[in-house]
């Protein structure tokens, strides 16, 4: 679904990639985990060109997208992202922001969309919010919220880069609840996140970046229950 | 004293202003202003855009434009449309002439001061909204209309309010200009009073007409300003 392919990111001087080869299958779940400016986020936000790579090649579904000529926003509608900072649209509504782009994007009329909207509001629990604005909501209202809006554009890949650390503790829990059910339907994942209890449940797959190279990658139960790496080691003790 | 009043409000040489400094006056003043403004609106809009782009061509340009325009006195654009171009190239005819020149120049200034003002608008707007859009597909010109810029001028409407008590002001200059019959903007409607009567009354009553309009616009600003820090 996902294959990244030598890729390397510098933002001047600064090389914050340094050649990543990565693959998510159909139907996965990738937690990727590491310190911060181990460039874990720009790896994600690579894949749908929100940073664009140095060199390297990324493939979403049969689609070069780093290939100049591709359609670059069809690619991003088939790739879901949801962001630290939530990023909803404060003037519009928690159903506007979802019909948005179902309404420019996807051409659907205004019925169907906010029925889409509606059942994806209610699927996250948030039936009774749609009339809300973002100011209205608290954090994790409004993190689920950002997440129906991505799953509105039925994408291959949802891709979430770090959802739960901007958010009160008492919060991540019913944004990971979503997210833990997203798993379980099959969506395929790609997860930033410093939350290990949910890399250990839910992941198919744990990668460890560190310093802008995939230090190792695994099954949970290896990379956190034995990691074999000593910067992994030494990683997981400061955090778990 | 009362050689003070009668010099400053002459009541009878005060009455013989209207109905023209309602009729004429002020009518032209105001059309002056809200043309101008759209005028500038869209200019404005445009050139903050440009400002803005990838590419350096259609950048450069419109930075060249808006620093000469903000750079020159407003009555010297005003002489050079009003006066400059006819005389340069005779065969230009202004349509509707009791209106375009003057609302071509203090659109053209206004276009100037409001495409810095909606390009610093639209600077603010935080660049997670627009890569929360594209994230989503939009196209860049879909996320500007729909994301970007209805925010932008949310938080620019103080800035904007100032900008039209400032333009309403500015069509004073527009009375070194020749006028058509009945094209007189207040300031040349009541220097031509002061002229003809001798007594500085017009003088007064014209001061008060665009207090008139500018006081209750600039204490709007400060309350749109006021609301926009609570908001914050």
């Amino acid at each position: 679904m996902i294959r990244v392919e030598a890729l390397r990111k510098s933002f001047g001087d600064h090389e914050v990639l340094k050649g990543i080869d990565l693959d998510v299958a159909e139907r996965e779940v990738v937690c990727v985990i590491g310190p911060s400016g181990s460039g874990k986020s720009t790896l994600l936000r690579c894949l749908n060109r929100l940073e664009e790579p140095t060199s390297g090649r990324v493939t979403v579904n049969g689609t070069v997208v780093t290939d100049p000529g591709c359609d670059l926003d069809a690619v991003r509608t088939s790739m879901g992202m949801v962001f630290q900072s939530f990023n909803l649209f404060p003037h519009k509504t928690a159903l506007g922001n979802i019909t948005l782009a179902l309404t420019t994007v996807l051409r659907m009329d205004r019925a169907a969309a906010a029925a889409r909207a509606r059942s994806l509001l209610e699927r996250v629990g948030l039936s009774g919010r749609e009339d809300a604005h973002p100011a209205q909501l608290s954090g994790g209202q409004q993190q689920r919220v950002a997440i129906a809006r991505a799953l509105a554009m039925e994408p291959a890949v949802m891709l979430f880069d770090e959802v739960t650390s901007a958010l009160d503790p008492e919060l991540v829990g019913e944004v990971l609840a979503v997210m833990r059910d997203l798993a379980g339907a099959g969506t395929t994942m790609m997860v930033v996140t410093h939350e290990m209890g949910f890399a250990r449940e839910v992941a198919d797959r744990v990668v460890f970046m560190d310093e802008g190279i995939v230090v190792e990658q695994g099954p949970p139960s290896a990379v956190l229950g034995h990691p074999r790496q000593e910067r992994t080691r030494a990683f997981l003790a400061q955090v778990l | 004293m009362n050689r003070l009043l009668g010099e400053f409000f002459d009541v009878d040489v005060i009455v013989d202003l209207f109905p023209g400094l309602l009729t004429e006056a002020i009518k032209n003043t105001l059309v002056f202003t809200f043309l101008g403004f759209a005028g500038g609106m869209a200019l404005g809009l445009a050139l903050a855009l440009m400002r803005i782009s990838h590419s350096r061509w259609t950048r450069w340009p419109a930075a060249v434009f808006v620093d000469v325009l903000r750079g020159l006195p407003a009555l010297l654009v005003i002489v050079f449309i009003g006066f400059g171009i006819p005389i340069a190239f005779p065969w230009i005819k202004y349509p509707f002439p009791k209106y375009t020149p003057g609302c071509t120049a203090l659109a053209l200034v206004a276009g100037a001061y409001i495409a810095e003002t909606l390009r610093a608008g639209i600077e603010a707007v935080p660049r997670g909204q627009m890569e929360a859009a594209r994230s989503l597909g939009m196209k860049y010109r879909a996320a500007m209309r729909r994301v970007v810029l209805p925010q932008a001028f949310r938080l620019v409407v103080p800035p904007l309010t100032n900008e039209l008590a400032l333009l309403f002001k500015d069509t004073s200059l527009l009375a070194v200009l020749g006028t058509e019959v009945g094209g007189k903007e207040i300031l040349k409607y009541v220097r031509d009073a002061v002229n003809r009567t001798g007594n500085t009354s017009p003088l007064v009553a014209g001061g008060l007409a665009y207090l008139l309009i500018t006081l209750p616009l600039l204490r709007g600003v400060a309350y749109l300003e006021a609301r926009t820090r609570a908001a914050r």
